[in-house]
């Protein structure tokens, strides 16, 4: 159940995707969500899905896995439509019981709100599915770096950014285990109303902040016992190098972008 | 029969399914010790947690007194009251300001009565050796770790389950607390009659508690039977790269070289006794040959 969650997941690939320069990835997920929040018809989001599907099909990203990812957010799209149609005024009504009413421009601008949050988590995900949290993390840290002149710690973020990557896989794994060791002890998880099931989570989360805890702690002595230290003077084993390839996809996805927001 | 295993399979559902379990046949009988042993990865754990209920096997059923725990009729809730599972590393479920609140959660849960939680929790720390006046407004995370174990045991002793299983209980622990750990099992067992169901990677303490001990590998159970006849395969333990117990080793070992001794006893103290009157009798046998 909490092993849906795909974010951090990495698809190994030797795609054209997978082999692109993160930064330019990154830097074109960030162009692509800009627009899809410009686009303002069916037919854009429509364009929009065909390029992210064209991009799934290029990478070999098994689309199941990419629809599973979109399983977590199922809540918050049903919340979105519903509040939509139901509460946007304009245009016929469409539907009416007591005072229950949906109008024509609550149901487009629920399934418009809806298509927005779907295609934008799709996106994203194709960057997380296709580069590892290393090379994202190189990548951001790379992007991030201009602002190291206005004392932002741009290293130290990555760093951290790799360690919080790295461990939400592990910290849902003891999530799991302590779960099961608690309903073992008859702890009930899924049923009683908000306050109570709040109360339930307390047996978890407890034990689930100390161990990371204790994680945490262990890892800085063993990466202190390693000898690391942060800062600008680290020097790294992958380079990274921008190649043609890159710049033309780049120039692409610009492309792309600026037609796609046409429509 | 107590507990009936009939068939099982358990295949992990993920991007590339892992069978856990792959046709398991178990019948558990009340007042049984069992020692549970395989490789990491044969499917021991899962096992474990299909027996009260927290994982449902893909195929096959799970009967406790002759009702399948999975079917509608069956309350969970009553099932893994009466079959408790202490986990790998127990002392990571606990989460209480106190001692007596974390022992007490099992049997609030259950919902019972404040003076039978409060006598329970006298009960299990009493059990586990602890002092209930000294320990019980004590913080669990300003314990040491042998003493966090016993807490959290003793919080699925609360419970009074009539089957008790351990996940490697012993794991981590000094020898004076795996000695502890069990004795106690030893006193669930004989005197208060509990069904245990022990996984361990230890051969020693599996041969010298185990009633039966049961050998699984690559998801399926490939040798059962009493302590002795399970070692006495040590070809077959051997395939899956399992030992025999230290003790058991020995005793072979000077059988093969011609020493006439037992190789079913496993207790350190007995295989020493064996061996001397092993001797003995050789030594007499050789004085009193005409030289």
């Amino acid at each position: 159940m909490l092993t849906d969650i795909t974010i951090g997941q990495h698809i190994p690939g030797s795609s054209i995707i997978h082999r692109m320069d993160p930064r330019v990835k990154i830097l074109i997920t960030l162009l692509m969500i800009t627009i899809l929040f410009f686009i303002d018809t069916f037919t854009g989001f429509f364009l929009f899905l065909l390029l992210v599907v064209i991009i799934l099909l290029t990478a070999k990203l098994p689309i199941k896995r990419v629809l599973r990812g979109l399983k977590p957010v199922f809540f918050l799209v049903i919340l979105t439509l519903f509040l939509h149609l139901f509460l946007t005024r304009g245009g016929e009504v469409i539907w009416q019981w007591r005072f229950l009413r949906i109008e024509e421009a609550g149901v487009f601008t629920g399934f418009f709100m809806v298509s927005r949050i779907l295609l934008l988590i799709m996106f994203t995900s194709i960057l997380t599915l296709t580069t590892s949290p290393l090379e994202l993390t190189d990548g951001i840290e790379y992007l991030l770096k201009p602002l190291a002149r206005f004392g932002l710690p741009a290293g130290e973020l990555a760093m951290m950014m790799t360690i919080a990557l790295r461990f939400i896989p592990t910290l849902l794994e003891e999530a799991e285990k302590i779960m099961k060791a608690q309903k073992a002890r008859g702890a009930d998880f899924e049923s009683g109303n908000i306050i109570q099931r709040a109360k339930a989570l307390v047996p978890l989360l407890v034990p689930l902040f100390i161990s990371a805890f204790r994680r945490a702690d262990e890892l800085a002595l063993a990466m202190e016992s390693r000898c690391y230290s942060g800062g600008t003077s680290r020097t790294r084993l992958h380079e990274l190098k921008l190649k043609s390839t890159d710049v033309y996809l780049f120039l692409l996805a610009a492309v792309l972008a600026v037609a796609i927001s046409f429509f | 029969m107590l507990i009936e295993l009939e068939n099982i399979r358990h295949i992990y559902q993920m991007d590339d399914p892992v069978v856990a379990l792959d046709g398991v046949d178990l019948e558990i009988e009340r007042g049984e010790f069992i020692g549970l042993i395989g490789h990491t990865g044969s499917g021991k754990s899962t096992l474990v947690q299909l027996l009260n209920g927290l994982l449902k096997p893909s195929e096959g059923r799970i009967l406790f007194e002759g009702r399948d725990i999975n079917s509608q009729e069956v309350e969970l809730k009553e099932i893994r009251r009466r079959v408790g599972l202490v986990f790998q590393y127990p002392e990571h479920q606990l989460f209480e300001e106190t001692v007596a609140k974390d022992i007490a959660f099992g049997p609030k849960n259950a919902g019972l009565a404040d003076e039978e939680i409060d006598k329970r929790v006298r009960e299990a720390l009493d059990l586990v050796g602890l002092d209930y006046e000294s320990f019980k407004d004590r913080s669990p995370f300003n314990l040491s770790g042998g003493q966090q174990r016993r807490i959290a045991i003793a919080g699925v002793l609360a419970l009074k389950p009539e089957v008790l299983i351990l996940d490697e209980p012993m794991a981590g622990l000094d020898p004076a607390g795996r000695r502890k750990l069990l004795e106690l099992l030893r006193h669930l067992h004989r005197n208060l009659e509990m069904t245990i169901i022990l996984i361990s990677h230890r051969m020693e303490e599996i041969a010298r508690l185990a009633s039966r001990v049961v050998v699984m590998d690559r998801g399926k159970i490939i040798l059962e039977g009493r302590p002795a006849e399970v070692f006495n395969e040590r070809e077959r333990l051997k395939d899956i790269d399992l030992d025999l117990p230290v003790v058991t080793d020995i005793l072979k070992k000077l059988k093969e070289k011609g020493l006439k001794v037992r190789t079913d006893v496993f207790a350190l103290e007995d295989a020493r006794n064996e061996i001397l009157t092993a001797l003995e009798k050789q030594s007499q046998f050789r004085e009193s040959r005409p030289c």
